[in-house]
């Protein structure tokens, strides 16, 4: 029988380590590696032309590596439940392979497509191959909860099995007799569109600072491993000045477009480190940068309403203000405060901000200063930045807003003394806010402080050619800082500081008032338990008085066995 | 159809023991039924106060669903004792994300049962038709005696955006009508010295908790009338620039009640702001009166503010530093803050803060509790502070940026080491890499 193969690429842009693709071609005949351009996919609709862009460059990147192989990608438009009936009929598929997608949109959007390849008669293939782990693997092993700290998640995952290894890469060898039928007009009607045919004006727009594809991604990977090797030292880089600007070794947006396989990248480190530190074992902060993605995944996977406040099991509810001027204002870069608007108008530009850079935005719309909700501001990053998908985009901001993850909520960030102290001479906000030049090292974060002459000379008055700034720290924050603890307080859960008046030794009396409570109503029940034997009992059968007996002495080890455990909850929790 | 069953196991009988089983579970479930309708007659015949003992665990919502059931169920709907406590959420969709009470529920408050409520709470959102609701409300609360106010801005603080006499006087009705207010919270809101003033001449006997944190139009002659004719007063919080010397001395006044709690906000409105000092005496005053008492201060300043402080010795138990504070002053509060209990210092600069906290460690023998943001501390510094203090320190939150290695300890292992010491496993905390 003639097997007919299509393979649906999504994320795991890549033929390196793409396991579905490398099962899906075995006994293949005919194989056709599809895109499917959804106009609107749900959720995602705000994406701005930056992230277009990459998705092209990675899409154009596949196609030629596939040219190679004497094969062709298929961009196709429409929605999935529309394109695959259609196709499958055309091309008399009976084989559609592709990656898993852990995310609640994706895991109902191809449930869809199953049922719809199972009335087609269509065999389907899935693996595993965006998470370095199977993510309900890990669901299952913490009790069948997502971990909701990172100390917990990093626990369980010491006690998974390691890590598989990546799939062969598919070469000429693997894909064998398989051919790609392609046709004559194959780029009108499946060629990678161009930003102008999406409907984007490119007039003015400068070279991608983050060129997508799979080939630049391993490029990429190279160098940030030789550099590692070069300075000997695994350890978390000090931020300073230059941290800020685009890297030529930065891997995230490759592993978030699947242009870079995640598993490749840990091995790699792995095997690196083994190297240079002569076989010990890698700690888990290593891979400090997969195990974040890894546990927003987690998080993410069986909660279709995590990207919300509203709804949202793990998310505190806030009371956010709602203020869409403030919100344009940081969004656009006009808050006032050079170093925020400096972030925000690299980000605009090039889609990528530094992680820190990322707390200091987000700590300033949310719980800093303007008390804007979290979603507003994920909104924003969804748009612009390269590599913020649903999972990890929506979880960080959760945490940054100290809406969940039982986060700390006094970390705030100055946005003129933090960026002072990572960029002294304040480089970086001329590089990116040149209206701001001419203003001395002492002044640029804060130039609303100085004095008229300075601005004149630095020829930007604040209020004319630079906005002012749009709230006062210090009085923001003292507020905001308030309406946090009030929120706190309220939550019996938090243990924590800035609880002046909840102390932790109250909340240990409270859980001996708990433990007592306990014990008397389970002695009550076990009274009850008792009187109702005898009361069942009436003329004394021989065998009943024994189970009787049995019975109470089970229940009563059972309630010996829960105090136990409330016992030792209680102290891990702490 | 129960019966019916009952006849044909009856009719079936089956052997001696058979039979004598099912006569025993036949009169069981016999009873059992008996006991139902019994049971089903009695909820009509429900004593007013069980029902009202139920109805007080429920919810809201649920109750008035309850409360739709009968006549009797209504009546005790109603009853004073289910509405001694409210708290009024007046938010507008235009600011707010959240649900306001609906203003039908809050005109039947107020039409049957202004006169029961006792502890009474407003949160209001950021627009400033929250806060005129909420005066408005006030306003009518005419016949009631409260014993708790709360004023809390749950974003921008909107009382501060409407017109102050409206605000004034809202507030004046209760302060007249209720001559018991014990608890009353009105931080960020634009009451005056007057408006203190019939505060006093009405509550002075009750009155034991007063938040007016951010209060710009009192000053600190106005707060210590409260302090001189307020001899309950246990729970203080207010803004530095009201804290005085004869402040303290009229709370350490012998007729005054021991003082539990003191908060003071010290914060800058224009950079080089100079604040006034509290002289030690004053201080020694307090602790010989109240020994027992936490002071918590909460710094907004600039780094060059801090000047008069902690010159000497100040009996402050819980420290908020939400600005960066020189490595100096975290010298000073080293030396002068015996009864520290509590720190937690946002940001310092890029200069380690080894000898300052080692100095904290020794001379803050109650310290229990330390945050740190922005700041550097080596390792091995750090774990002789923790070492030091051992396993009192119940909170630790230092961000994982905060730690540097040095030649003794790397990242990998310095929580193994300090988890020793604190006698429980022990991370310091993360913020997601992307």
């Amino acid at each position: 029988m003639v097997v007919n193969t299509i393979h649906w690429f999504r994320k795991g842009l890549r033929l390196h380590d793409n396991p579905s693709l490398k099962d899906s071609i075995r006994g293949s005949d005919t194989l056709r590696c599809i895109y499917i351009l959804d106009p609107w996919f749900a959720g995602s609709s705000n994406v701005g032309i930056n992230r277009w862009r990459f998705l092209l460059q990675c899409l154009e990147d596949l196609d030629a590596s596939l040219r190679k192989l004497n094969s062709r990608l298929f961009v196709i438009r429409g929605q999935p439940t529309d394109v695959f009936p259609r196709l499958f009929k055309e091309w008399q598929i009976n084989r559609l392979s592709y990656e898993y997608d852990s995310e609640p949109f994706g895991k109902e959007r191809d449930a869809a497509i199953q049922k719809l390849a199972n009335e087609a008669g269509v065999e389907v293939m899935v693996r595993i191959s965006h998470t370095l782990y199977n993510l309900d693997k890990i669901i299952e092993l913490n009790g069948n909860q997502p971990p909701l700290t990172y100390k917990r998640f990093q626990a369980v995952i010491n006690r998974m099995d390691a890590v598989e290894m990546p799939a062969e890469t598919i070469t000429f060898e693997v894909l064998k007799n398989c051919v790609t039928p392609i046709s004559e007009d194959h780029d009108e009607k499946f060629g990678v569109p161009s930003l102008e045919e999406l409907g984007f004006e490119t007039e003015g727009l400068t070279t991608a600072v983050w060129p997508g594809g799979e080939t630049e991604a391993l490029m990429r990977l190279e160098r940030h491993l030789e550099r590692k090797a070069w300075v000997a030292n695994f350890e978390r880089p000090r931020m300073n000045a230059n941290s800020l600007l685009a890297s030529p070794t930065g891997l995230s947006p490759y592993l978030r477009f699947g242009c870079l396989s995640c598993r490749l990248f840990y091995f790699k480190l792995t095997d690196l480190y083994r190297k240079v530190k002569k076989n010990h074992t890698p700690p888990l902060s290593l891979y400090g940068q997969l195990l974040w993605r890894e546990f927003f995944y987690t998080t993410a996977t069986n909660n279709p309403c995590f990207d919300k406040m509203d709804g949202n099991p793990i998310c505190v509810q806030i009371p956010w203000d709602r203020n869409p001027e403030a919100l344009a204002k940081w969004a656009e870069g006009r808050t006032g405060f050079p170093w925020i608007d400096a972030i925000m108008t690299q980000l605009r530009q090039e889609g990528w901000i530094h992680h820190l850079a990322r707390h200091g935005v987000a700590c300033f719309l949310t719980r800093g200063d303007l008390w804007i909700s979290w979603e507003e501001g994920m909104k924003v990053f969804e748009e612009l930045l390269l590599d913020a998908d649903w999972s990890v985009n929506a979880g960080s901001w959760m945490w940054l807003s100290c809406s969940s993850f039982f986060q700390q909520f006094f970390h705030c960030y100055c946005p003129v003394g933090f960026g002072r102290r990572t960029d002294p001479n304040g480089d970086y906000i001329r590089r990116y806010l040149p209206i701001l030049r001419g203003f001395p090292a002492k002044y640029i974060y804060d130039p609303w402080n100085a004095p008229e002459e300075v601005q004149k000379a630095a020829k930007c008055i604040i209020g004319v050619h630079y906005p002012k700034p749009m709230v006062n720290h210090a009085e923001a924050s003292r507020i905001n800082i308030e309406r946090m603890k009030q929120i706190y307080q309220q939550l019996s859960c938090y243990r924590g500081l800035g609880m002046d008046r909840i102390c932790l030794t109250r909340g240990n009396s409270l859980n001996l008032e708990v433990i007592i409570i306990m014990i008397i109503i389970s002695i009550q029940f076990i009274f009850f338990q008792l009187s109702n034997f005898h009361e069942g009992a009436g003329a004394h059968h021989p065998g009943q008085s024994s189970s009787v007996c049995c019975g109470a002495l089970i229940i009563i080890i059972i309630m010996m066995m829960m105090m136990i455990i409330l016992l030792s909850g209680f102290f891990l929790i702490k | 159809m129960k019966r019916g069953l009952q006849g044909n196991e009856q009719e079936d009988g089956g052997g001696t023991s058979g039979g004598c089983q099912k006569t025993l579970k036949r009169s069981r479930k016999q009873r059992r039924e008996k006991d139902l309708e019994d049971e089903e007659s009695r909820w009509e015949c429900l004593p007013q106060e069980i029902l009202l003992h139920i109805f007080q665990y429920l919810p809201l919502l649920d109750r008035a669903f309850a409360s739709q059931v009968c006549r009797g169920w209504n009546e005790t709907f109603h009853m004073p004792e289910l509405w001694r406590c409210f708290e009024f959420e007046l938010n507008q969709p235009a600011s707010s994300y959240l649900k306001a009470t609906h203003p039908d529920l809050i005109k039947q408050i107020i039409k049957r049962h202004s006169d029961h409520l006792q502890y009474v709470s407003f949160k209001v959102d950021s627009s400033r038709e929250s806060a005129e609701a909420a005066c408005d409300i006030l306003s009518q609360l005419v016949n009631c005696s409260l014993k708790t106010l709360g004023l809390i801005s749950t974003a921008r603080p909107s009382f501060m955006e409407m017109p102050k006499s409206h605000f004034i006087s809202a507030l004046t009705v209760v302060f007249v009508n209720s001559k018991s207010l014990s608890s009353l919270k009105i931080d960020d809101t634009p009451v005056d010295d007057p408006s203190l003033k019939v505060l006093v001449a009405n509550n002075s006997d009750t009155l034991k908790l007063l938040k007016m944190s951010s209060c710009p139009h009192v000053s600190p002659a106005g707060i210590l009338c409260v302090a001189d004719q307020c001899h309950g007063l246990r729970e203080l919080a207010l803004n530095y620039h009201l804290l005085s010397d004869e402040l303290l001395i009229a709370l350490s006044s012998e007729k005054h009640v021991h003082l539990e709690h003191l908060r003071i906000d010290v914060v800058s409105e224009n950079p080089g702001q100079q604040f006034h000092t509290i002289k030690k005496s004053s201080w020694d005053a307090m602790m010989r009166h109240s020994p027992k008492f936490n002071l918590v201060m909460y710094f907004f300043l600039y780094e060059d503010e801090f000047g008069p402080f902690f010159r000497d010795e100040i009996p402050v138990t819980h420290l908020y530093f939400g600005r960066s504070v020189s490595k100096d002053v975290l010298g000073r509060v080293g030396l002068n803050c015996p009864r520290l209990v509590e720190l937690v210092v946002c940001a310092n600069g890029l200069r380690p803060l080894d000898e300052e906290l080692i100095r904290i460690a020794q001379r803050c023998t109650q310290l229990s509790a330390i945050g740190l943001g922005e700041c550097e501390v080596s390792c091995s510094a750090f774990v002789e502070f923790v070492k030091m203090c051992g396993d009192r320190l119940t909170q630790l939150s230092i961000m994982e940026e905060v730690l540097v290695p040095d030649h003794r300890y790397g990242l990998d292992d310095i929580h193994w080491e300090v988890s020793k010491h604190l006698g429980r496993v022990w991370f310091p905390d993360m913020m997601p890499t992307w």
